[in-house]
């Protein structure tokens, strides 16, 4: 049997976060009242003319440098000409063949233990669409608001040269999503925000038989809203493929549609025509050139990278390459971890507390690192009560919580809720002599050599004080009592 | 180059003009005027000269990322066909 061998091509879409649109002073913001932020530019109207937005320019620039790319030298607007109503000019400024602003780049992905360099074909600075709201029966509504907001492509090489990769998986093609999104984030030239659509993908897929040199007929999808539609939709497409290529048919080069409730890809029907867009140089707009000494200014605005801080928080806090990794994925989580390291002496500690509990509690709330109330300030001073024996390691537990619910100190927290542990030795040692009346059996059983039992009594010590009892003197004096 | 009368008729279209079938003539018959123009540029030999996209010598023109006021959605809609609140009422058209 034939093994067959995914090519994954990978279109991004990101807005910008600009506080105007691209070629007007339009504000730039996400929802609200339909046709608020318009005016003659991004409308089209007749005689209106554009003017290019330095500070997108610049993001554009940053995220080709922060991506390894080259800086095109001389870079300029085209003209894609398409009849769609969100699109009221009747043509879309974007950037079209050899001088996008960034070229030949890469992102470095590990997935399974493998890294690749996936190649980066180009990255580009084109304008975002207005949006139609479906309605029912025959007629469409359409707001402006989105029309000509900053937008940038950055597309993979599907064909890399040598020491470049390619995407071949779904869990490759989701990794390098989440790395580019991750970039993107520490830039802070995207919100990175994939169900509003402020970030968009759309994979190309095709299926050659494994170790050929040619590529197959190639599909795209639209509407993948989330990481999860991307691994889905791409995993659900490269078994299509293959499913079609063995009953002996041919894929068809089309669009399909992922369809989150139902799990597959459905044919949109809508280009089996290639499209004849008729691109030419934006005559409203005059070229752009970038010098060296600029290129290398902006290379200087770049922040710390993922990747960078990864290799710092090694080095640094001597932190494992997989703690490191999952520490630095969001921004605001590394700037938590960070934070809270200046104030504690112990970073292997703090990095437990920030994956674990911190982590934990964030994704089952469902909200962002930058959205809680619990400041690195609070997990700091918690270890401190641990370490001075205020509190037990389980009663912190309990306490950091409460600190990320409610935004309390812990201080206040373990005072209202009476959480001081127990280490004064009387006061254990009568639970602890309530408990092995209790369970005379087991006492027996532990006489007789079952020592694993006393785990057992310390869990009923523990729980006869609620969790207060210093589990130290509850071992120290169970042993005593039972020997 | 010259357009067939059922181009210039699906151009129309496009451009969601509604033209009878004299003007489709009359019109078909300039366009194909401006096309052999066009052609006959086609004919000077321009091998060794660069590819222009600009006439005049200037390059970086740039606003600062400002906003300023935009237009009532009364003055964004005063055009509009057909308006349903503060939205362009179009014909649907599926999704691409």
């Amino acid at each position: 049997m034939i093994e067959y061998e995914p090519v994954i091509g990978m279109e991004v879409h990101s807005e910008l976060l600009t506080e105007s649109k691209m070629f007007c002073g339009c504000k730039v913001a996400f929802g609200g009242e339909p046709n608020t932020r318009c005016c003659p530019v991004c409308l089209g109207l007749p005689g209106s003319l554009p003017v290019v937005n330095k500070r997108a320019v610049e993001f554009v620039v940053r995220t080709a440098l922060a991506l390894n790319c080259e800086i095109s030298h001389h870079s300029i607007f085209h003209r894609k000409n398409y009849f769609y109503p969100d699109l009221p000019k009747g043509y879309q400024i974007s950037q079209y063949g050899e001088t996008p602003i960034g070229v030949r780049g890469y992102v470095e992905i590990t997935v399974n233990g493998t890294t690749k360099r996936i190649g980066i074909r180009r990255v580009h600075l084109e304008e975002d669409t207005g949006k139609l709201l479906h309605v029912e029966g025959d007629r469409s509504l359409v707001d402006y608001n989105r029309s000509g907001v900053p937008l940038m492509e950055i597309v993979t090489e599907h064909d890399p040269a040598a020491g470049f990769d390619q995407i071949n998986s779904a869990d490759e093609a989701r990794e390098y999503l989440v790395r580019l999104r991750s970039i993107l984030l520490y830039l802070g030239v995207s919100d990175g925000k994939m169900e509003e659509g402020s970030l968009r993908c759309e994979p190309n897929i095709s299926i050659r038989p494994k170790g050929s040199g040619e590529f197959g007929v190639r599909t795209e999808i639209k509407n993948l809203n989330s990481f999860r539609a991307v691994y889905n939709g791409v995993k659900y497409e490269i078994e299509r493929q293959e499913r079609v290529l063995r009953e002996g048919g041919t894929v068809i080069h089309e669009t399909r549609r992922w369809d989150e409730p139902r799990s597959v890809t459905a044919s949109m029907r809508s280009k089996e025509l290639e499209q004849e867009y008729r691109y030419f140089p934006e005559p409203d707009l005059v070229p752009m050139v970038f010098e060296p000494e600029w290129i290398e200014a902006q290379r200087h605005l770049l922040p710390e990278l993922p990747q960078e801080k990864k290799a710092r928080f090694m080095a640094e806090f001597g932190l494992t390459a997989y703690d490191a990794g999952v520490l630095t994925d969001s921004k605001a989580l590394a700037e938590f971890f960070e934070k809270a390291v200046e104030g504690y002496h112990d970073p292997k500690i703090v990095a437990n507390w920030t994956m674990g509990e911190f982590l934990r509690l964030v994704n089952a709330a469902g909200i962002e690192v930058d959205q809680v109330k619990i400041t690195p300030g609070h997990l700091v001073d918690m270890l401190k009560l641990m370490d001075n024996g205020t509190i037990s390691g389980k009663i912190a537990k309990t306490v950091f919580t409460e600190m990320f619910e409610t935004g309390k100190r812990p201080e206040d927290i373990v005072k209202e809720k009476g959480l001081v542990q127990i280490t004064d030795e009387s006061a254990i040692e009568s639970a602890i002599d309530q408990v092995l009346a209790e369970n005379p059996n087991e006492v027996e059983r532990y006489k007789a050599g079952k020592q694993e039992l006393l785990g057992f009594f310390v869990g009923q010590v523990m729980r006869a004080t609620k969790g207060k009892a210093n589990p130290g003197v509850v071992n120290k004096l169970l042993r005593e009592k039972l020997s | 180059m010259k357009l067939s009368k059922e181009e210039v008729a699906q151009v129309a279209f496009l451009a969601r003009l509604e033209l009878s079938e004299q003007e489709i003539d009359t019109l078909g018959g300039q366009i194909n005027r401006l096309l052999e123009s066009f052609d006959r540029l086609q004919e000077l030999d321009t091998e060794n000269v660069e590819p222009t996209s600009h006439t005049v010598p200037v390059q970086n023109v740039f606003r600062g990322d400002v906003s300023r006021p935009s237009l009532t959605p009364d003055e964004v809609l005063a055009n509009a066909p057909e308006r349903v609140d503060n939205t362009f009422e179009v014909p649907r058209i599926v999704e691409t």
